[in-house]
């Protein structure tokens, strides 16, 4: 962000009358100006209610310590899609997708077991030489001495990848999955990638269509040990109705892609801000360990998660009423001096990286978080063993969203 | 000081003095031991202090609440005698104590 908009949005953000504080606009992650007015919050009003939010009246809870406890309050703060599911802007009532990230126990539970054995550490370790060929591949044709997208080049292919993979999904069509991502994440505008909400069904539609003729195959075949089987196999998945199927496949698409594609750019771009840190890397490469989730955090791939009050709930000192919006900002806690030391700097070697925000905590803590490190790891294990230096030579593009916190284009050079 | 004795999964074994009231979680992150990652610090919200608790002392450990029952649900590795290392307190009575490390924490 320029030093100007910096100081106006500091001023704004010191002067706005506290009531009327509103950090749902999605142009303040575009811009990269919201720092001031969580500071704010985290000071003054940790949970903080905002009545006249750009997507209705909500509550923000934006400290650390508060966030966990609210993850840990899943039986009065709920993450059922029908009444808004996990994101602050609430679809129409018809459209919204039932999907195990936004179900309560016992049906969120008896799902996210159905696909947990991705992640188990067995498969895992299977994956990771597969993971270390393609980076080498895609890392070994990058350009040299000329600028080009780091994003497109390297974020959105490793990780397409990576989810064609886990879907046995055909990998000359992988591009697809990015694009589907892309269109469950935007917001719908004029000139946007996805214009309406009858637009973007379409899409999803085309997609379920894909993935349907890949069930009746696998659904039909031994279980194997991609998601799809997974899914067409396990008691509490296999009779998932369309629309639950359709759900299932936009959670895991933008799960496993967007996330770990932001934070594969953002790595890049806080090396570059950060030349002190970028020395220490090169002089020691064991410190990729570290720096991986030191990343995470400092990206916060998902800005907040969202939850409904379904009774009266007294939570830090105010009530909270039933049907109340309840926006848990992980960026913010992120940045909580209380929990993390200078917090706002990226620091390669902190003592204990992991403590942070960006995979929630509690019953809905991310599945992915092993494998999203695992990629990042490897992916900067073998970026160290080839390039001295990647530069950032203009500034980056970021996501007009208030929900994925992400860079759409970010021009590096690699010197030869 | 009552003594707890924690193996990792490639068997390397430490056995190191944990104060009454401090949880079997905290005696591993103070001393050092790998192997317990405690992402969430003892609040029972990430599942990343897993520990196998030696079927012997299973019964003196106590029973895991809700909470810890249905996070260990989601552990790829859980067998019947896991626990979240978080929710054991050290009591005089848990002195020899053995937990075991799952192969990774998730
Ligand atoms: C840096 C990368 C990633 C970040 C920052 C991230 C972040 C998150 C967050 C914040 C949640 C919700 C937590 C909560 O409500 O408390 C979540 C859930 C989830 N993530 Fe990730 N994620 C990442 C990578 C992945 C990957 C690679 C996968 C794919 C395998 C994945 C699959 C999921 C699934 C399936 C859930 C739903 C879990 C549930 O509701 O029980 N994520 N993730
Ligand atoms: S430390 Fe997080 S659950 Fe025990």
């Amino acid at each position: 962000m320029s030093a100007l908009a910096s100081t106006h949005h500091a001023e704004l953000a010191a002067t706005t009358p506290l009531e009327e504080l509103d950090v749902s606009d999605p142009a303040l992650y575009r811009d990269d100006v919201w720092q001031p007015y969580f500071a704010r919050l985290r000071r003054e009003a940790p949970v903080h209610h905002c009545r006249n939010g750009m997507f209705g009246p909500y509550w923000s809870i934006s400290t650390y310590k508060e966030i966990v406890q609210a993850e840990l309050l899943h039986k009065v703060l709920s993450s059922e899609s029908a009444l808004g599911g996990i994101s602050i802007r609430d679809r129409p009532a018809d459209l919204r997708l039932p999907m195990f990230i936004a179900m309560d126990p016992p049906r969120h539970d008896e799902q996210r077991r159905a696909v947990q054995p991705i992640v188990a550490p067995a498969n895992l370790a299977k994956l990771e030489h597969l993971i270390r060929e393609r980076a080498c591949r895609i890392l070994d044709e990058l350009p040299r001495n000329e600028t080009f997208n780091w994003v497109d080049k390297v974020s959105v292919e490793l990780t397409v990848q990576m989810l064609a993979t886990l879907f046995d999904f055909p990998q000359e069509e992988r591009r697809k999955l990015s694009y589907w991502s892309d269109c469950a994440t935007a917001l719908p505008m004029p000139g946007g990638i996805i214009e309406t909400e009858e637009q973007r069904e379409a899409v999803f539609a085309e997609m379920l269509a894909s993935f349907m003729g890949l069930w009746n195959a696998r659904v039909n075949a031994e279980p194997g040990n991609d998601l799809i089987s997974m899914l067409a196999h396990a008691p509490a998945t296999r009779h998932m109705s369309p629309r639950e199927f359709m759900g299932n496949l936009v959670l895991l698409i933008v799960g496993g892609n967007d996330t770990t594609r932001n934070s594969i750019t953002g790595g890049v771009l806080f090396l570059n801000q950060n030349p002190e840190e970028y020395a220490k890397l090169r002089a020691n490469p064991a410190l990729v360990e570290s720096m991986v989730p030191e990343i995470i955090r400092y990206q916060t791939p998902i800005a907040h998660m969202r939850r409904t009050a379904i009774a009266d709930v007294e939570f830090a000192g105010h009530t909270i009423r039933e049907g109340d919006k309840v926006v848990m900002w992980y960026i913010s806690g992120n940045r909580d001096e209380a929990a993390i030391e200078q917090p706002d700097r990226f620091i390669i070697d902190r003592k204990r990286p992991r403590q942070h925000l960006s995979f929630g905590f509690g019953i809905h803590r991310c599945v992915g978080n092993r494998l999203a490190e695992l990629q990042l790891t490897i992916l900067w294990q073998e970026i160290l063993k080839r390039f001295d230096r990647i530069e950032v030579v203009g500034p980056e593009k970021r996501v007009h969203s208030t929900f994925i916190h992400g860079i759409t284009e970010l021009p590096v050079r690699i010197p030869a | 000081m009552p003594s707890i004795i924690y193996i990792e999964h490639d068997g390397t074994e430490h056995a190191v003095e944990v104060p009454i009231g401090h949880s079997v979680m905290l005696g591993a992150v103070e001393n050092n031991i790998p192997g317990i990652d405690a992402d969430c610090g003892g609040e029972c919200a990430c599942a990343t202090c897993h520990v196998f608790v030696d079927p012997a002392w299973l019964a003196l450990c106590g029973t895991p609440g809700e909470q810890e029952s249905s996070m260990l649900s989601f552990a790829a590795t859980a067998a019947p005698n896991s626990r979240l290392s978080c929710q054991i307190p050290v009591t005089e009575a848990l002195d020899g104590l053995i937990v075991r490390m799952p192969e990774a924490q998730h």
